[in-house]
């Protein structure tokens, strides 16, 4: 009993030892469960032209630079400057490249490039709610703001209407807003504005990403808060929410250059969107967070590819265990129907079918021949590999000639497996006649296109290969179903005549013992 | 859209009448009684040889064993002036393999069909054995020759060609189920049920026959011969019985399957041991081995040490079907 307590305790772990991986994978690195999926990367590149003051004098430039945000995780960011050295700091929660060089004489140009992923599960790292603070003038302008807000308010339920509604007044050109507007830009006066009403506010430089756009300029948007989250709103068109392809590049009401030893500084953008898939954006995403992470993506493409298949073939295990033990189907030779499903998923299903009927067929000419020389067992299987060789080249040459390169693919089939099937099936055609040949053939063709069908699932290589996890749940089914003592599929149909009889026996006995009394 | 169902019966009526299946056999039975390392004796028909003799259970007269492909030349000195004679591979399966001459004209040798074979036929025959061609996996394999058994005179009309042979399911040492496999031109002088050889149900008291089929359904007559299946009875049913349940102790495999012939001259004589006995018994019999079971097992719970008699005397009593 003790060995069937460890048997159930050792699926259970393996069952639950995979679950855990897959979450693991799928919370922790974000990979998805299903494959298809693409991220849009953007790559951003700010091109910074300015001056020098004077001749051969030192230069310092900071520029502020967008960091993880709502929306968008930063993959990676390249300054390139000739003649400069590039830091990159935090300052006042703001990120920024600071360039420095000792020497700098004329017109100068500096690039900054970010790759920027669209992603739904960025990590907020950049934005901090702004203090409320405003002078305590008692002007003629604050008076005007003051009455800007009153009106507002009266006509306001909450955060989000108010900043309509402020907006609304500041837009209608009103006396007031015409007064605030001569000295102060539309952004500014609608931050000080919501300042004003007590909410949390700031100016922010925003980059509108639109695909292959050059010469942009930041566009300023004021930023608001409604509790923890916060919203943009567009000073020209009185837009709130938060538009998927706005991206904060300065974010803290610091200045986007700050330049010492030059003049005249301008910096304008230009910007590519490229899709990506899933897997790769990810990969970048984590290259250097310090979670475990035991991914096949770290390995080289070329085992990757390997990996790709190996992983797959526990799939096809897994169906050839449940066809045999639970539906009952003869195949010849346990697992060759899973490397001809293998083969299969190299041809495509309908070329590797046809291709392999021929072989077999072909092969199976030949091997009646080759029983009438009375060979040894191991020199005919041998002359059978070499005639199932010279079989695959004969129909790849003649198949090329007439202009279908399918054929080529049949050089995957497994060449020695094909052998043994050949000489397999050619004995139990002497034995047991033609028709066990068709069942078993028959049997082991329906399973591998059923394995092919399970493998060749893109969900399935998506799950087989991102999830290491799968396998240990695949480990968990294999073990539970060599415990199986159920019918198999075939028995009940088997069995069949044979329950019929014996209750229609049991009936009869019936009848004749109601007849007797 | 569901008609195919109705070729399919219901599990659960398989389980009520006790019908053992595939996968029951294997995980439940022989795979918990039949230690592993006790397989050697029954896969490997020249061991069970001599344990069989060891322990004095009847079994066919071996002529001569060829080991290897050189030897294969001595197979006609071997056999000398023998007419009759039968090859094996020593780790068929299935009757796969065998191969029976019983006659010869002049070069030739006659199979039991009348077709005859030249010396180098069953040269090559032998050289197929060694080679693994019948043998599980493929493994390099011996030839046995033995001598032909011949079968009793109350046998005459119920096989067709082949020994017909009685196996026995036994199950720590109880005797559970037997069956009679005769063989037909279906089957080509093979034992083997799903070829077409008709199984007949033996009644493990008299050892009268209950009921015969073939490929599946209920037969009276012997399909070539035209012979009353019905009237069968196996003669020395207490010495058959007795012989099927030692072979318990002197495998010491717990689920076995044991083929039987008579010999008009020896009697009962073991043929060959099988430690993955089929279930096609079940239908010859129409009954289901799994009731047997566990009335044994629950009976060895409270009594474990019972002898050859005891347990024939059990078996006869409860699995029976005529008094």
């Amino acid at each position: 009993m003790m060995s069937r307590t460890s048997y159930y305790l050792i699926i259970a772990i393996l069952f639950l030892l995979g679950v855990a991986l897959m979450i693991y994978r799928n919370v922790f690195f974000e990979v998805p469960l299903m494959p298809s999926e693409t991220r849009e990367i953007w790559s951003v590149e700010a091109k910074i032209k300015f001056t020098a003051a004077k001749e051969e004098a030192p230069v310092k430039l900071s520029f502020a630079v967008p960091r993880n945000q709502k929306g968008f995780t930063i993959l990676s960011e390249t300054p390139s400057s000739p003649g400069y050295g590039v830091n990159f700091t935090e300052e006042r929660n703001q990120g920024r490249a600071v360039y420095a060089t000792r020497n700098a004489t004329g017109a100068q140009e500096l690039f900054y490039t970010v790759n920027i992923m669209k992603d739904p599960m960025a990590k907020d790292q950049a934005v901090t709610v702004p203090k409320i603070r405003f002078s305590d003038d008692q002007d003629v302008a604050a008076q005007a703001r003051n009455a800007i807000i009153a009106s507002a308010q009266s006509r306001s339920a909450d955060t989000a209407t108010l900043v309509t509604e402020i907006f609304k007044i500041v837009d209608s050109k009103d006396q007031n807003a015409n007064l605030l507007l001569k000295d102060t830009a539309k952004s500014a006066l609608l931050t000080e504005l919501l300042l004003r009403a007590q909410i949390p506010a700031r100016v922010v430089n925003v980059l509108y990403l639109k695909d292959k756009r050059r010469r942009q300029e930041l566009n300023d948007c004021v930023q608001f808060f409604d509790g923890d989250r916060y919203y943009l709103l567009d000073p020209e068109t009185g837009d709130i929410g938060h538009p998927e392809d706005v991206l904060l590049w300065e974010y803290n009401s610091t200045p986007l250059i700050d330049l010492t030893g030059g003049h005249n500084a301008q910096v304008l953008f230009s910007m590519a969107k490229k899709p990506v898939p899933v897997k790769n954006a990810l990969s970048e995403k984590f290259k250097d967070t310090g979670l475990i992470n035991f991914s096949l993506d770290l390995l080289p493409l070329e085992e990757q590819a390997i990996f790709r298949d190996i992983l797959l073939l526990p799939v096809g295990v897994l169906v050839v265990v449940f066809l045999r033990i639970v539906v009952g189907l003869k195949t010849s030779g346990t697992f060759m129907p899973v490397l001809i499903a293998m083969a299969f998923m190299k041809t495509h299903l309908l070329v590797g079918v046809v291709g392999l009927l021929l072989i077999v067929s072909i092969g199976l000419i030949m091997r009646f021949y080759l029983s009438r020389l009375n060979l040894l067992l191991v020199a005919r299987i041998s002359t059978v590999i070499i005639a199932v060789i010279g079989i695959i080249v004969f129909l790849t040459v003649i198949t090329f000639q007439f202009g279908i390169t399918e054929g080529m693919k049949i050089t995957f089939f497994p060449m020695i497996i094909l052998s043994w099937t050949i000489e397999r099936m050619s004995i139990l055609w002497e034995e047991e006649g033609a028709k066990q040949v068709f069942v078993q053939g028959g049997g082991s063709l329906l399973v591998a296109i059923l394995a092919y069908l399970a493998m060749s699932s893109l969900i399935v290589q998506h799950l087989t290969f991102n999830f290491l996890g799968l396998q240990f749940i695949i480990g968990a089914l294999v073990l539970l179903l060599g415990n199986y003592s159920g019918y198999r599929l075939t028995e009940l149909k088997r069995f069949k005549p044979l329950v019929d009889e014996m209750q229609a026996e049991q009936v009869a006995g019936k009848n004749n013992d109601s007849r007797d009394a | 859209m569901f008609g195919f169902l109705k070729n399919y019966t219901s599990p659960f009526r398989l389980a009520k009448i006790g019908i053992m299946g595939m996968n029951v056999r294997n995980c439940r039975y022989i795979s918990p009684y039949n230690p592993r390392e006790l397989y050697p004796l029954v896969d490997d028909k020249l061991q069970t040889k001599k344990i069989a003799i060891k322990y004095g259970v009847t079994v066919p007269a071996l002529i001569g064993c060829i080991r290897h492909q050189y030897e294969v030349g001595s197979f006609r000195e071997m056999i000398g002036d023998r007419t009759e004679f039968c090859v094996k591979p020593a780790q068929g399966s299935g009757g796969k393999g065998i191969l029976v001459v019983v006659g010869r004209s002049g070069d030739h040798y006659l199979k039991p069909n009348r077709q005859e074979l030249t010396i180098l036929d069953i040269e090559r025959h032998i050289s197929n054995i060694l080679a693994g061609l019948f043998s599980l996996g493929g493994k390099l394999d011996k030839v046995l020759i033995e001598e032909l058994i011949h079968f009793d005179n109350v046998f005459d009309g119920y096989s067709y060609e082949g020994v017909p042979d009685t196996r026995v399911i036994v199950f720590k040492g109880f005797p559970v189920m037997s069956m009679m496999r005769l063989s037909t031109a279906r089957s080509d002088g093979k034992a083997n049920l799903h070829q077409g050889a008709v199984g007949v149900g033996l009644c493990l008291n008299t050892g009268r026959a209950i009921r015969a089929v073939q490929f599946n359904s209920p037969v009276h007559q012997h399909p070539d011969t035209g012979r009353d299946l019905y009237q069968l009875q196996v003669p020395h049913w207490e010495r058959v019985l007795k012989l099927a349940s030692s072979c318990y102790e002197m495998s010491g495999l717990g689920y076995i399957g044991t083929d039987i012939v008579l010999d008009r001259d020896k009697g009962p004589m073991l043929l060959e041991l099988n430690a993955r006995p089929g279930l096609a018994i079940q239908i010859a019999n129409a009954a289901g081995l799994l009731p047997r079971l566990r009335a044994i097992e629950k009976l060895l719970k409270d009594d474990p040490r019972m002898t050859v008699e005891e347990r024939i005397e059990y078996s006869r009593k409860n699995f029976g079907v005529y008094r």
